[in-house]
């Protein structure tokens, strides 16, 4: 009865395959199949962002991601922000700014920060909170998080002008 | 700003590093919906549809027989209470209503209302056997209004509810009614207050439902296990209260009962009920198999706890020098489908930022057809917060005193009596209030009006939180290698492992780095409340010195036996222990020699206060208002608190931003928005939560007064910033526009409205 | 969610064919950001979901002397990052700007805004401003429709069955003129609109006088509407404040908006009004190269 298809991408730098019925999602596939729960549910209707991944390149909600549609697609999650073992500026940034309280939303901000430095490395405070609407956190009232993307961007450029 | 001579401490005042934060921004952490077993199946609710409904008859016959379906259970599965209380920490409780609230029997009292619930291999198959079950409904007029629902003629939720009579006298105490408590507080004279004051104000408030809007919807999973003990994996606010609820509701003696608990995405309130546990361990137990359940989003809004909407009369009369003289407020709060709302404390917060010689207070908790309602971040204060300071606010127009000095004229301190008995120690009520008069923000002008449809005004209130005490346990185990394993039972919701560490690592006078922190499940501590009620950085932080006292003085004996002396001859002071002639050994060195000298070091800890020292917060706000649209923008804001002491100060002021934006959410926008049928806004499009292109920078100025009954003067910080912003923002509304708020949430629509009348 | 069959074909007519084999009970997919939650909620249950967005046809983004050729899966990101369509077709870029979050934008096309075919769409209006027509590929012949005859109830619209939505043409902008969309919304971002407009304004030479204007308006009535006679009505009218406060006043006649969440009927009509008004303002400044104060939501 089950209509499963094989599907091969690239996760977080690595090729990948795994078996899925069309009607699971992106999300549902990286939390149940690969076990990659570091993308967090919040409301399956792509409303708070939670579930921000990286698809080729562009921020997506993966709970409105068929997994179907991932096929040679290169995807990046919350796991693959950190290299070999070393967190990344934004990492950091929320670690040092105290960005975080209960921490269900904060791999889908950094994703989608690291979206928005990726694509605009000397954003404003009016462009950080434009970019990051789209992520919803209960707890900090944002304050810290929007700091923490600043102080992120501020390290990038140092670090880009060093070098 | 602190008030006092500050002591000098190492670790306290400092912002190390929470210590699982890498976890946490890398996605390693563990949530409970994160957490999987071999075996493993998904049970889905089946809800009702209606607001209010009786059940003829469910059949489930089809969905037990779709492949895939291991279980399906109803309200039959779950055992029998009769008119069973107990009290579960908050005051005795209908165990009926508990239970219909997990797996409703005859009655629908809510949309979303538990009526069955089925596990399957996967959750698709489990939401189509759910589609699967059919239910016959006989609906039944719904009540949605909380005044309504208190007139004789109201359609009754629930045949057993009599009201209960506390202060205030007794009618009808033997009718079927809505109205589940009538409780009564007086102080002084009231008549004779009025009667002496030189102007009086007498208005009303309605407030809606709100949701405390956690990101992480409510999860569980459980294995009913052969041996008929239970263990349940959840984000819950206590582990401990949610064994005692499930352990009820199954009828288990608790000790049958483990709850793990997996790191929790957001609480405020919502999470300390228990919903899934029973139901999954039901599942489970007719499976065989450990079963997960997670809620969807719309599930969290209609069948979670909210927090009460209200109507709330208040009366407050003035002499012309601005003293206050007499108030009157008369409280009635929604408390969904069975009783419990927090209108008690409604009525004790009300005036508890002013001394008046004169107060009376009563308060009704009404049943409506709408969820349970629940705890909310400072429960029930927001909403008569918003009454009180808006007639405060009136007041000082009316006088032309400025609403700074007004508060100071009036402010409540060390001796002030609070309407319901209770004396204040020393508080900081007054330091929030000249926090915010010598601030930056309040110096500043005013923001001046861009164009003649954007106009600007500055609001000013205050708030109050009791702050909670309870029971807390905490055990902290020496490391060879001169570090301290932590083991306590307050989940952590915004950072508290690492409050509590700095407690403990100051007490021993060794780096918060080096202590270790772990939340253990209910057997692996003692007793723990739950993380609520601002209450675990006081509490569980007094229980972590405790630990650590205790562990100084094993330590200071295991040094005498090291350099065989006296055991009255050895002192541990300065992260160290020192002895006879000059003798000193560190903490780290004494470590590594334990082995020498009988062993392993375990210290605990133990806190049971009754309760701890209030927290006030003073809040300026500027807005701008688009006369044209209704539409309000939040321009500068800025909390002043009082922290006691601020263990970390960064996650204090996180605390206060947090709530402060909550705060502006509730008087804005959010609101559960009813027809018949029930709520309509169940997703995070609809129920408008701020987004951070919603808001400003939220300015923080931590003032510390510190508490007289914790070691280090720690006040819990966690609730009351949310109390003042709803009022702040009328007060700010007016200034700009001149219309008066008293509907919460001010949204466009209703501020437009009122200016148009205008 | 339910059980279904996923096909990506890879030529338009394979996904034309699939379509009408599937007699009514498929549905295509283009950023899915509507389709998927629908389908999450249990709102639709195709049998079959045909995955149109790689079909180049979907996909070109060009101009030539007809103007803009968009294909319906073009997600809104590639459009508001063209500097053309921010220039010539600035309603547009305004619209593809606030649908959903930044992620919903990654993959939501106007094509696909425009099939779902909802009272709010916030694309909807701008593109009747701009005069825009939908090029629908189907068994048989192309046809051509007019965006503003394109949706025909909440949640319908002229599709027949195996017909998609190609590609939606714009014609290229005259001299002299500028366009908006905005909408009110109780936050500033993640809404639906409560009340959107878009508006072009065309100018005569001398810069002050209106020569065209054409105003689409959203969730105020079961689909965007045109207002034709308002649009034209504004010919001739001196481009002023005056001028366009009228008009706002005269949009608040047309429309037939309902009580719901988002918004009551009364104050639906009040700010189509505010917002017709600020809307024409700000398309004339953009006519004259004028600087304009729009912020998304503020």
């Amino acid at each position: 009865m089950s209509n499963k298809h094989v599907i091969s991408l690239e996760l977080n730098g690595d090729a990948v395959e795994f078996l899925c019925e069309p009607r699971q999602t992106l999300l549902e596939v990286l939390r149940d199949i690969l076990h990659l729960t570091g993308t967090k549910e919040g409301c399956s209707n792509g409303n708070c962002g939670a579930c921000t991944v990286l698809f080729n390149g562009r921020p997506v909600v993966s709970c409105l991601v068929l997994a179907m549609e991932c096929e040679d697609a290169k995807i990046r999650t919350i796991e693959g922000v950190a290299c070999d073992g070393a967190l990344d500026e934004i990492q950091n940034a929320f670690l040092e700014g105290a960005a975080l309280q209960c921490g269900i939303c904060t791999p889908g901000f950094i994703v989608q920060a690291q979206a928005l430095l990726d694509e605009n490395p000397n954003p404003s405070e009016d462009e950080i909170r434009f970019y990051l609407a789209g992520n919803l956190c209960r707890c900090t009232g944002y304050d810290k998080i929007v700091r923490a993307v600043q102080a992120a961007a501020e390290q990038r450029r140092a670090a880009t002008t060093a070098g | 700003m602190a008030i006092a001579d500050k002591p000098q401490y190492n670790v306290i005042g400092t912002r190390p590093i929470r210590h699982d934060g890498v976890d946490k921004v890398t996605g390693r952490a563990m949530y409970g919906a994160d957490f999987r077993m071999a075996g493993l199946l998904h049970g889905v609710i089946v809800r009702s549809p209606y607001a209010h409904a009786r059940i003829k008859r469910i059949d489930t016959a089809k969905a037990a027989a779709l492949p895939g379906v291991r279980a399906v259970v109803t309200s039959d599965d779950l055992p029998q209470h009769g008119a069973r209380q107990v009290d579960l920490g908050e005051g005795a409780v209908s165990m009926r209503h508990l239970a219909a609230n997990v797996l409703t029997d005859d009655k629908v009292l809510y949309r979303g209302h538990a009526v069955a619930a089925v596990a399957a291999d996967n959750v698709h198959i489990a939401e189509e056997a759910a589609r699967l079950v059919k239910v016959e409904y006989e609906p039944l007029p719904p009540v949605l209004d909380v005044r309504a629902a208190m007139q004789p003629d109201a359609p009754i939720l629930n045949d057993d509810v009599r009201t209960v009579f506390a202060g205030a006298p007794e009618v009808n105490a033997d009718q079927p009614t809505n109205i589940a408590k009538h409780l009564l507080f007086e102080k002084g004279n009231p008549q004779e207050g009025f009667a002496g004051a030189d102007l009086v104000f007498e208005r009303e408030f309605d407030t809606t439902m709100v949701h405390q809007g956690y990101i992480e919807p409510h999860n569980a999973t459980a294995l009913w296990n052969a041996d008929g003990k239970v263990t349940v994996w959840m984000s819950t606010q206590g582990s401990f209260t949610a064994r005692e609820q499930t352990a009820e509701l199954l009828r288990l003696p608790v000790s049958s009962v483990k709850v793990v608990p997996m790191e929790i995405g957001g609480g405020f309130g919502g999470k300390i009920s228990v919903y899934l546990p029973p139901v999954a361990a039901l599942l489970s137990r007719k499976s065989g198999r450990p079963v997960k359940v997670i809620m969807s989003r719309a599930d969290v809004f209609e069948a979670t706890g909210p927090t009460p909407g209200s109507h709330i009369r208040l009366k407050l009369g003035v002499t012309k020098d601005g003293k206050l003289n007499a108030a009157e407020a008369w409280v009635a709060f929604e408390a969904g489908a069975y009783p419990g709302s927090p209108v008690g404390m409604a009525c004790m917060c009300v005036f508890a930022c002013y001394d008046i010689p004169h107060a009376r207070v009563e308060g009704f908790d009404v049943c409506v057809n709408k969820p349970r309602t629940n705890a909310y971040r400072a429960p029930g204060s927001t909403q008569v917060a918003f009454a009180i300071e808006t007639v405060v606010d009136e007041i000082c127009t009316e006088l032309g005193v400025d609403p700074v000095e007004l508060r100071l004229r009036n402010a409540s301190r060390k001796g002030t009596q609070r309407v319901d008995g209770p004396t204040f120690a020393r508080i900081g009520m007054e330091e929030t209030v000249e926090a915010i008069k010598a601030s930056s923000h309040y110096m500043s002008l005013a923001p001046q009006s861009r164009s003649p449809d954007k106009q600007c005004g500055r609001g000013v209130a205050s708030g109050f939180w009791f702050n909670a005490g309870l029971k807390s346990s905490v055990t902290a185990t020496v490391n060879a290698d001169g570090t301290v394993s932590l083991i306590e039972g307050s989940t952590d919701i915004g950072g508290t492992r690492t409050s509590i560490a700095m407690q403990l690592a100051e007490t021993l006078g060794i780096t918060a780095e080096d202590v270790h922190p772990t939340v253990a499940d209910t057997e692996g501590i003692g007793y723990t409340d739950v993380t609520g009620g601002s209450r675990v950085t006081f509490s569980t932080g007094i229980a972590a010195v405790r630990a650590a006292e205790d562990i100084c003085s094993i330590l200071a004996d295991r040094a005498a036996a090291l350099w065989d002396v006296p055991a009255d001859q050895t002192k541990y002071e300065n992260g160290g222990v020192t002895g006879p002639d000059g003798k000193r050994i560190s903490f780290k060195e004494l470590a590594g020699k334990l082995h020498l000298v009988g062993g392993p070091v375990t210290g605990s800890g133990i806190s049971g206060e009754e309760s701890q020292s209030g927290a006030f917060g003073t809040h300026c706000v500027d807005v701008e208002v688009d006369t044209e649209t209704g539409k309000v923008q939040i321009l500068r804001y800025t909390i002043a608190q009082d922290a006691g002491t601020a263990i970390h100060p960064s996650y204090v002021e996180g605390q206060m931003q947090g709530g402060v934006v909550q705060g502006i959410g509730w008087a804005l926008n959010e609101e559960y928005w009813y027809d018949e049928q029930g709520m309509r806004n169940a997703t995070f499009l609809d129920y408008r939560m701020p987004t951070c292109y919603d808001v400003p920078m939220i300015e923080t100025i931590i003032v510390e007064v510190p508490a007289s009954n914790h070691p280090y003067g720690v006040r819990g910080v966690g609730e009351v910033p949310i109390c003042p912003p709803p009022a702040a923002i009328a007060n700010a509304i007016y200034q700009a526009t001149g219309v008066r708020m008293r509907q919460l949430p001010m949204s466009p629509p209703r501020l437009l409205a009122e200016l148009l009348k205008s | 969610m339910h059980s279904f069959e996923y096909s990506a074909p890879h030529s338009l007519s394979d996904a034309v064919s699939l379509l009408a084999q599937a007699e009514g009970n498929a549905r295509p997919l283009a950023g899915g950001t509507d389709l998927i939650d629908q389908m999450q909620t249990g709102r639709f249950r195709p049998a079959l979901v045909i995955d149109i967005k790689k079909l180049p046809e979907l996909n070109v983004l060009e101009f030539d002397g007809d103007g803009l050729h968009l294909g319906a899966a073009v997600p809104c990101y590639r459009i508001y990052g063209e500097p053309r369509i921010v220039q010539e077709y600035s309603a547009l870029a305004d619209a593809c700007h606030i649908i959903g979050g930044v992620q919903i934008q990654s993959r939501a096309s106007v094509g696909g805004n425009l099939c779902n075919s909802g009272p709010a769409a916030d694309s909807t209006p701008a593109m009747i401003a701009l005069s825009a027509i939908c090029v629908i590929a189907g068994p048989g012949e192309t046809r051509q429709v007019p965006v503003e005859e394109f949706c025909t109830a909440p949640g319908e619209n002229v599709l027949r069955r195996g017909e998609i939505l190609a590609e939606i043409l714009f014609p290229p902008r005259p001299a002299n003129s500028g366009s908006h969309y905005r909408r009110f919304i109780p936050r500033n971002e993640m809404d639906i609109a409560v009340v959107g407009v878009g508006a072009f304004v065309e100018l005569e030479d001398d810069g002050q006088t209106i020569k065209t204007a054409r105003i689409g308006l959203g969730a105020v009535a079961p689909t965007p509407l045109l207002a034709e006679d308002l649009s034209a009505s504004l010919s001739g009218k001196p481009a002023t404040d005056s001028t366009f406060v009228s008009a706002g006043e005269a949009a608040r006649q047309i429309i037939t908006p309902i009580t719901d969440m988002r918004g009551t009927a009364e104050y639906r009509k009040q700010i189509t009004g505010v917002l017709v008004q600020r809307v024409l303002a700000t398309a004339t400044a953009r006519a004259r190269g004028e600087p304009s104060e729009y912020k998304p939501g503020k």
